[in-house]
């Protein structure tokens, strides 16, 4: 029973997936692009809480659905003057995506099911909150204190560097 | 297993699309927030999947979200700072911050 209700949670969240990635990038007006990318995020989060990592789904879903969407819906509103659509595209350009994409998408898709992976089953439960904080802040084999000090270096000289950039002279 | 890594495919290949056929600035970031959100869910599910007792892939993907968000704030600010100059952010009128 519970594996049943884990495949129908799963087969929602891949239709969300993959209806709303098709759109994000085929609608005409990047307004709608945008929420159907806020779309594909949320069904990504759904997807990482059904692989029990609730800590990386919350990331997603504060980090993706929460900060990066709230600025690209700002900088849509600030830098797209209304009712502007994408123009029509040249046959030539759309088909070379379409082949390029489509080609790429066929072989690896007939690579991930011909490829037998080693025997696999969801197993372990959820992983707990204080696994995830030791091995994030220690210095041993296995954690990742190192990384994450670099990426704090990281996100001060991203927010200095956009600063910088988009003030005004 | 292998559905997740059907789904995270046929995101990655929709986001490559996106980037070589939309005009659009700030679309062409759009694509590539979907491109690298699939190769997130990869990195989850081979860690989830395979190496259930190990937490590679979990770190890998939490800071790659860390790095794209990162990568867009700088990015939307460089567009902002285009549009600032040349009042567009269509890809075929950027030549003209030459001027």
């Amino acid at each position: 029973m519970n594996h049943l209700f884990h495949d129908v949670v799963f087969f929602i969240l891949a239709a969300v997936v993959v209806v709303c990635s098709i759109l994000t990038v085929t609608t005409k007006r990047i307004l709608r692009a945008a929420t159907c990318l806020l779309f594909v995020l949320f069904a990504t989060a759904g997807i990482y809480f059904q692989l029990d990592y609730s800590f990386l789904g919350a990331v997603q879903l504060t980090i993706y659905a929460g900060g990066i969407i709230i600025l690209f819906v700002f900088s849509i509103l600030l830098t797209t003057p209304s009712g502007d659509r994408a123009r029509k595209l040249k046959n030539s350009r759309m088909a070379a995506g379409l082949i390029a994409a489509l080609a790429g998408a066929a072989v690896c898709i007939f690579l991930t099911l011909t490829h037998t992976f080693a025997p696999s089953r969801l197993s372990g439960g959820e992983l707990p909150m204080k696994v995830v904080g030791n091995a994030l802040m220690g210095t041993g084999k296995y954690q990742y204190l190192l990384p994450f000090e670099a990426i704090t270096v990281l996100l001060l000289a991203c927010i200095v560097g956009g600063i910088v950039i988009a003030r005004k002279r | 297993m292998e559905y997740y890594l059907v789904i995270s495919t046929i995101m990655f290949f929709a986001g490559v699309y996106g980037f070589i056929t939309r005009r659009n600035l700030l679309a062409v970031l759009i694509s590539i927030e979907l491109i690298l959100n699939s190769v997130d869910i990869n990195f989850a599910v081979f860690n989830r999947y395979l190496f259930p007792d190990q937490l590679e892939g979990f770190f890998f993907t939490l800071f790659a979200i860390g790095l794209s968000a990162c990568e867009t704030a700088i990015a939307i600010a460089i567009i902002i700072n285009i549009y600032r100059n040349i009042r567009d952010i269509q890809i075929k009128n950027l030549n003209r911050l030459k001027d």
